[in-house]
């Protein structure tokens, strides 16, 4: 078979159980059609799983571990790997990506990705170069926090790497890995990489260490993948990369600066678990954070001149030695205001804990909030926790965080997630906790609020009705236009803060691929084809969850309460619209009017495959 | 045009206050640092704050001039004062949140960065000499510009922790 | 007034409490320019014939804290601090670079003249046309860092409280003493922003001897108008291209040459100067800016050279440590002399020399020599309480503060190098030749840390030798005639020897000529207003006393140690040539019109007009 440009050619298939490890490739067509990263992950998926998908445990040994690159990896600006794989929170899948230097170093060890399947009998991480897979004992790991964890395997995959080969210096590997929330199958923990960057949403740290896996390792001394039109990728990674550095805010300031403005100005920040999404906290304000704790100012990733994040550190008082990439809107929002917390010094430790522990920042953080608002309407009690979990008070969450990564005490329920824990709190308190619960499909909502109608990201339908439900970083608009947004830079591979116009990206996905493609046949087929498939694992869900059409497709109760502070104060979602616009969107994407595709788009999209399981849910 | 705004790197400073001479040269026709718009204190030696008026999308100090001798230049939202008019009451400064203005040295009038009209000194003579400590960017008004209106000595305590680690507590 | 004086000078009586404006001819200030020129001659004129007489460290010894008419104009802003040297009993030009400077010109003030002592301590505040004297008994025994944060709060404070309704007032500029100075350790240093120093000359315990424990200014004027400003600004934009464009001395500053004066040109001093060669690469400029480096261009008024870099030290026993480093000059004395090579200890003593207020050259040069003295038997253990070694961070820390402090052989090592050697020799009974062997000084002043031996550096021969400023290396003699707009005139001129090297001298002057007016040359300078300048210096020095009078030729030497041989490295068994130094004396003595012992002849000094010093001459002649 032939290698499609773009492509390493090759992906890794390991199977844990049975310690087997092979080379694996798919058809040129499932690349065309599914590109790579979230869209080739579901095909993988069906192709796998398939019918049976009700039936499999997203933490037993039958689910799979997928970690993708795309054909734009590490050639468009902002090399990211993309995880997936039947997530353990909304049980249908998520393209969970993660900017890291794992993925580039998978392309340049000749691989695209790596299918995890099995499990393995004690801890053990996977180590990826040109000569395979290998899968090493992680004994010694287990239980180590992030940072250690970077250190202790840099060092000896380095030091593995140079006693089978004499180079010269070995330079330092990728790495993804889990944190003990991951280890401990928090529901909700993410696969983490550089210390502070995650692949937060779909609860995959969870499904690692469901499968023993603490980790995985590459490094390749090969080239990026060949490309298809070499001279016009050069030319237009230039470019691109002009784009990316006359984005003068975003590089000073990064996301962070949002942590005052988007309350201050958007009213649309989580605050005291969405109770308010207003403040006007100047202590929070990005030059406080920038002044005092910020040593790297443009801290970027592999290609990426976008540098949204500074590297912070806190050198003095109590919670001296956080280090970690802040702020970073959402972690700052999430770790800060949903706390109660407007101290750049306790956000940063909060996250940068966070993050140690292999919480998902904002999955894990929004369960923590909805503990504290528990707690503060005395359904959860001092008892339940062993401590008082007032706002504001950071050493009360430093507290709740440890508890749930380990599974201690009340941290074992709200390990299972926001979702499931205000499930099993009614059923333990008799208190019904899922107004609190600020989830869609069982995926905690991002740090942009909708009833405000103000953010520059969310409105009515930009959840309820998403496949990946409360992931911000993959909004619904109208099911045409945002396809060719985060579906396709999940399924490419490569960071969305990478902007540049959408005519420039197109242009140089043919250029590395030479597929014919164009913005309308990717919003039109790849897209909705992506999308329609997810929405079908998303329907099928299972085993412990099925997700309700319509019913589900639905915005948390709270988003509807007027916002009770700020210049929008009163206003909230309009529940009408929401109903109009689901409507709407479902139609756009040829899906009936409870939101299951028909079979006419099935065959459209060349879905066939679905149509056995669809026609059982219409 | 869009509005200009002066970016400042505050650990890029390297406290030679070419800033001030430039900007006095511009203003006054000689070197004359207690005149200079922009103003570095140095509160320890190393750590250098300039100080300059952020255009503040709420301008308290216009707004809180009396005799309305304060006023916004629609092009650059620099703040221009109108000399005759201003009767040196010192309402503007303490309007604001990080005490910017200041009353000139000579007769007592509120001084405030104007911008130069749109092609400020400070920033030419910081960038040539590589620092890029104050820097032009050509952006619209954002909310977030009032945050750096701010107590320079605030800054410099930051700051100072930034650069010294607990040491920097004990400095400023 | 020509241009770029304030106009007025203050004279203050610290007996008195007595503080007077005062004003210099026209013509006096075209003759001496200002800072080391005004200073020797105000010096001469308060003092006279009696100069041989008066102790410098009484209260009738007068202290100068002048600029000059290019301070603050001119690129690198100085403070120049001179009078009776406790050290080598003539006098020097000591400038530092301070804001103190700008401030007290923006103030209206080109200088300050000292007299008398005051009865407890006190310090000056000069603001705008107006000074006073401030009890600083709350200061006194503080060491630099304490001094400085405390005083600019206080200052900052109390003109606020003066005068509120103006915005934010700016901190001020200043000089201070540490604990060395107020003990009047004879070589200690006047300090400023913690680690710059006018370092030589001993003006620290001058200070210290009047009960004077800083200089404080802030002023909000102008700096003084010029005499063609529009020419000023110009050479103003045009100097600063020159110095924006010396990349690598912005970018590395002095401090690379802590490992490349040491391998390259061999002249740096290792354990106490009996080596000037090493080849430590953890000593390389890049240890140190990679580990400590938190501000790589850190600069004083107007200067865009950024030879300076903020370090500070984060962990260990010596977190917390910040100074200017490395600095050439303490990266070597306060390293290499002690046989220290690696960076953190070199910080951490570098910022405790100047914490305690030693001068970071003179005072390292003393405790090196010291324990050269042990390393030779003529000190033993218990004359230190402990047994001092090379290369022991412990062994210089304690003797610096011993000396500070005058604790135990402290207290003899206080007196600087020279005096030392005597006071050791008779305590030990021993000749006085038998130590001065290891006494790295010319005439009092210890040796800046650049060797003669290698010919390699920018030291020669006679450059410390023939220097009416003794060890001085920033004001090297060479041929009594290009040296002249060197050092003498930036001393005299007040600004940077740094912001005038790698700037056409051309410049510079028409510079000079643009601020002030006056219908200056270089070779004008070269040939009359520098030697002026130096002749009355030298006149001064060789009148020296009481109790330390230089012999001519004798004392117009080098140390001992640099005619041996250099014992290792490139350069190994090279030494400066005796016979070279002999003749260049004389030809420069010749140049300057002086006689074959270097006094100053009868027609030079009514050719300089002089001639207040005949007198004087004519009894040394």
């Amino acid at each position: 078979m032939m290698t499609p440009r773009g492509y390493a050619g090759k992906f890794l298939d390991i199977d844990l159980t049975n310690e087997k490890i092979t080379n694996t490739t798919f058809p040129e067509k499932d690349l065309e059609q599914y590109f790579g990263g979230r869209g080739l992950a579901a095909k993988i998926l069906w192709d796998r799983i398939g019918e049976k998908w009700r039936e499999v445990d997203p933490l037993g040994p039958d689910n799979l571990f997928i970690a993708l690159g795309g054909p734009m990896t590490g050639i468009y600006p902002g090399g990211r790997i993309c995880i997936s794989g039947k997530s353990p929170v909304s049980n249908g899948t998520v393209g969970s990506t993660a900017s890291t230097e794992f993925a580039h170093e998978l392309r340049t060890a000749g691989y695209d990705g790596v299918i995890v399947s099995g499990r393995a009998e004690k801890p053990v991480y996977i180590m990826v170069t040109e000569e395979g897979g290998e899968i090493k004992d992680a004994s010694h790991l287990w239980g180590t926090m992030g940072e250690e964890t970077i250190k202790l395997l840099n060092k000896e995959v380095t030091r593995v790497l140079d006693s089978k080969k004499e180079i010269g210096l070995w330079k330092e590997p990728g790495m993804i890995y889990v944190g003990p929330a991951g280890e401990n199958m928090v529901r909700n923990a993410c696969v983490m990489t550089k210390l502070c960057h995650a692949a937060g949403y779909g609860g995959y740290g969870s499904l690692m260490g469901s499968k023993n896996l603490k980790a995985i390792v590459a490094k390749g001394r090969g080239a990026l993948p060949e490309v298809y039109a070499p001279e016009a990728v050069k030319l237009l990674w230039k470019r691109a990369h002009e784009h990316l550095i006359a984005n003068d805010s975003f590089r000073r300031q990064g996301t962070g600066y949002g942590g005052w403005s988007t309350a201050t100005s958007y009213s649309s920040e989580p605050v005291r678990n969405w109770q308010d999404e207003w403040h006007d906290e100047r202590s929070f304000g990005g030059p406080m954070f920038e002044t005092r704790f910020w040593v790297k100012k443009k801290w970027s990733d592999f290609n990426c001149t976008t540098n949204c994040m500074k590297v912070a550190c806190v050198k003095s008082g109590k919670w001296k030695g956080a280090i970690t990439d802040n702020p970073d809107y959402e972690l700052q929002a999430y770790c800060g205001a949903n706390f109660g917390v407007f101290d750049p010094a306790e956000n940063i430790h909060l996250s940068a804990l966070i993050d140690n522990l292999g919480h998902s920042g904002i999955g894990g953080a929004n369960t923590m909030g909805f503990a504290a608002e528990l707690y503060q309407r005395g359904i959860l009690t001092e008892e339940d926790l062993g401590f008082k979990l007032e706002w504001g008070d950071a050493e009360a969450f430093d507290k709740i965080a440890r508890l749930i990564a380990y599974r201690e005490g009340i941290g074992d329920v709200l390990a299972e997630g926001t979702y499931r824990a205000a499930l099993k709190l009614t059923e333990m308190k008799g208190v019904d906790c899922m107004p609190y619960a600020i989830h869609v499909k069982g995926i905690e909502i991002g740090a942009h609020g909708t009833r405000s109608d103000a953010d520059f990201l969310a409105h009515d339908i930009g959840y309820a009705v998403n496949v990946q439900g409360g992931d911000h970083t993959s909004i619904v608009r109208d099911g045409y236009h945002e396809l060719s947004g985060a579906v396709f830079a999940d399924s490419a591979v490569y960071c969305s803060f990478a902007r540049t116009p959408q005519e420039l990206i197109f242009d140089y996905a043919k250029a590395i691929t030479g597929y014919p493609l164009t913005i309308e046949s990717w919003r039109r087929e790849n897209g909705p084809r992506i999308v329609t498939l997810q929405k079908a694992f998303l329907l099928l869900g299972g085993p412990d969850v099925i997700w309700e059409p319509i019913k589900d497709d639905d915005n948390p109760e709270r988003f509807y309460a007027p916002l009770p502070t700020g210049p929008f104060k009163g206003r909230t979602t309009d529940r009408k619209l929401v109903e109009r616009r689901r409507l709407a969107y479902f139609e756009t994407l040829g899906w009936d009017d409870r939101g299951i595709p028909t079979k006419e788009t099935l065959n459209r999209l060349d879905l066939g495959y679905l149509e056995k399981s669809m026609t059982g849910l219409r | 045009m869009t509005s200009i705004w002066i970016v400042r790197d505050y650990e890029n400073c390297s406290g030679c206050r070419r800033c001030e001479l430039a900007c006095s040269f511009h203003h006054e026709g000689w070197m004359w640092p207690e005149a200079s718009r922009v103003r570095v204190f140095m509160p320890f030696p190393g750590v250098e704050v300039p100080h300059l008026c952020a255009q503040c999308d709420d301008y308290p100090c216009v707004e809180s001039c009396p005799v309305d001798a304060l006023s916004v230049d629609a092009d650059t939202t620099a703040v221009i004062v109108d000399r005759d008019a201003c009767t040196s009451c010192g309402a503007c400064y303490r309007a604001c949140p990080g005490t910017v203005p200041f009353l000139h040295p000579a007769d007592n009038k509120a001084t405030i960065c104007d911008l130069c009209g749109g092609d400020p000194e400070c920033v030419k003579v910081c960038k040539e000499a590589g620092y890029n400590c104050l820097r032009l960017v050509h952006e619209g008004m954002s909310p977030n510009r009032k945050l750096f209106s701010r107590n320079p000595i605030e800054v410099a305590k930051d700051l100072a922790v930034k650069m010294f680690g607990e040491k920097g507590e004990e400095v400023i | 007034m020509p241009g770029g004086y304030a106009g007025k000078w203050l004279e203050v009586d610290l007996s008195k409490d007595k503080i007077e404006e005062v004003t210099y001819s026209d013509k006096i200030l075209e003759q001496y320019f200002g800072g080391r020129g005004l200073a020797a001659k105000i010096a001469w004129d308060k003092v006279g014939d009696k100069w041989s007489e008066m102790d410098p460290l009484a209260p009738e010894s007068p202290l100068m804290v002048y600029t000059g008419p290019m301070t603050a104009i001119y690129p690198g802003t100085r403070i120049c601090v001179s009078g009776k040297s406790p050290v080598s009993m003539g006098t020097v030009g000591s400038t530092a670079a301070t804001e103190l400077a700008n401030e007290m010109k923006s103030a209206g003030y080109d200088g300050v003249t000292f007299m008398g002592k005051a009865d407890k301590p006190v310090y000056l505040l000069i603001t705008d046309n107006s000074a006073e004297l401030v009890d600083a008994s709350h200061l006194w025994g503080l060491d630099g860092e304490k001094t400085l944060i405390k005083l600019n709060k206080e200052v900052t404070d109390e003109l606020t409280k003066r005068k509120p309704n103006v915005g934010l007032w700016k901190d001020p500029g200043m000089i201070y003493i540490g604990p060395a100075g107020e003990n009047l350790i004879r070589n200690a240093a006047v300090l400023a922003k913690i680690c710059h120093a006018a370092g030589y000359g001993g003006y620290g315990s001058l200070m210290g001897s009047k009960n004077l424990k800083a200089v404080v200014a802030k002023g909000r004027g102008t700096l003084p108008v010029v005499d063609a400003p529009e020419a000023t600004i110009l050479l103003w934009k045009k100097t600063h291209e020159h110095l924006m464009a010396r990349s690598a001395m912005r970018r590395q500053g002095t401090g690379y040459a802590g490992y490349a004066v040491g391998a390259d040109t061999s002249s740096e001093p290792i354990r106490n100067w009996q080596e000037e060669w090493h080849d430590e690469k953890s000593f390389g400029g890049p240890m140190f800016e990679t580990r400590f480096w938190v501000k790589k261009k850190w600069a004083d008024f107007n200067c865009t050279t950024n030879c300076m870099k903020v370090s500070c030290i984060k962990t260990g026993p010596w977190k917390g440590d910040i100074t200017d480093m490395p600095d050439y000059e303490l990266q070597a004395y306060c390293g290499t002399n002690f046989g220290i090579f690696d960076p953190e200890a070199n910080i951490h003593l570098s910022a405790l020399a100047d914490q305690l207020g030693h001068s970071g050259i003179n005072g390292p040069n003393t405790a090196g020599f010291a324990v050269e003295l042990h390393q030779r038997g003529i000190l033993s253990d218990e004359d230190f309480g402990f047994k001092p070694k090379w290369g022991d961070v412990e062994t210089f820390d304690k003797i610096l503060r011993m000396m500070a402090y005058r604790e135990g052989i402290g207290d003899v090592l206080a007196e600087g190098t020279y005096k030392a050697a005597f006071l050791i020799a008779k305590m030990k009974g021993k000749k006085p030749e038998e130590l001065l062997k290891y006494a790295v000084h010319v005439k009092g002043i210890e040796v800046g840390a650049h060797g003669t031996r290698s010919d390699a550096d920018y030291t020669h021969d006679i450059s410390y030798a023939a220097s009416v400023q003794g060890g001085d290396h920033t004001s090297v003699a060479s041929d009594g005639y290009n040296d002249m707009s060197g050092a003498v005139f930036t001393d005299s001129a007040v600004f940077c020897n740094f912001t005038y090297y790698g700037v056409p001298q051309s410049l510079v002057f028409d510079f000079a000529k643009a601020i002030t007016g006056f219908p200056m040359t270089l070779h004008g300078w070269r040939s009359v207003t520098g030697p002026r300048i130096v002749t009355l210096q030298k006149a001064l020095l060789m009148m020296g006393g009481p109790g330390l009078k230089w012999e001519p030729i004798k004392d117009d030497d080098n140390p001992p140690r640099f005619y041996e041989p250099l014992p290792s490295g490139p350069y190994k068994g090279k030494t400066t040539d005796k016979a070279v130094v002999d003749q260049k004396l004389q030809a420069y003595f010749d140049t300057l019109g002086w006689d074959n012992r270097g006094i100053p002849t009868k027609e030079t000094l009514k050719k300089l007009d002089l001639a207040f010093l005949e007198k004087s001459m004519a009894k040394l002649r």
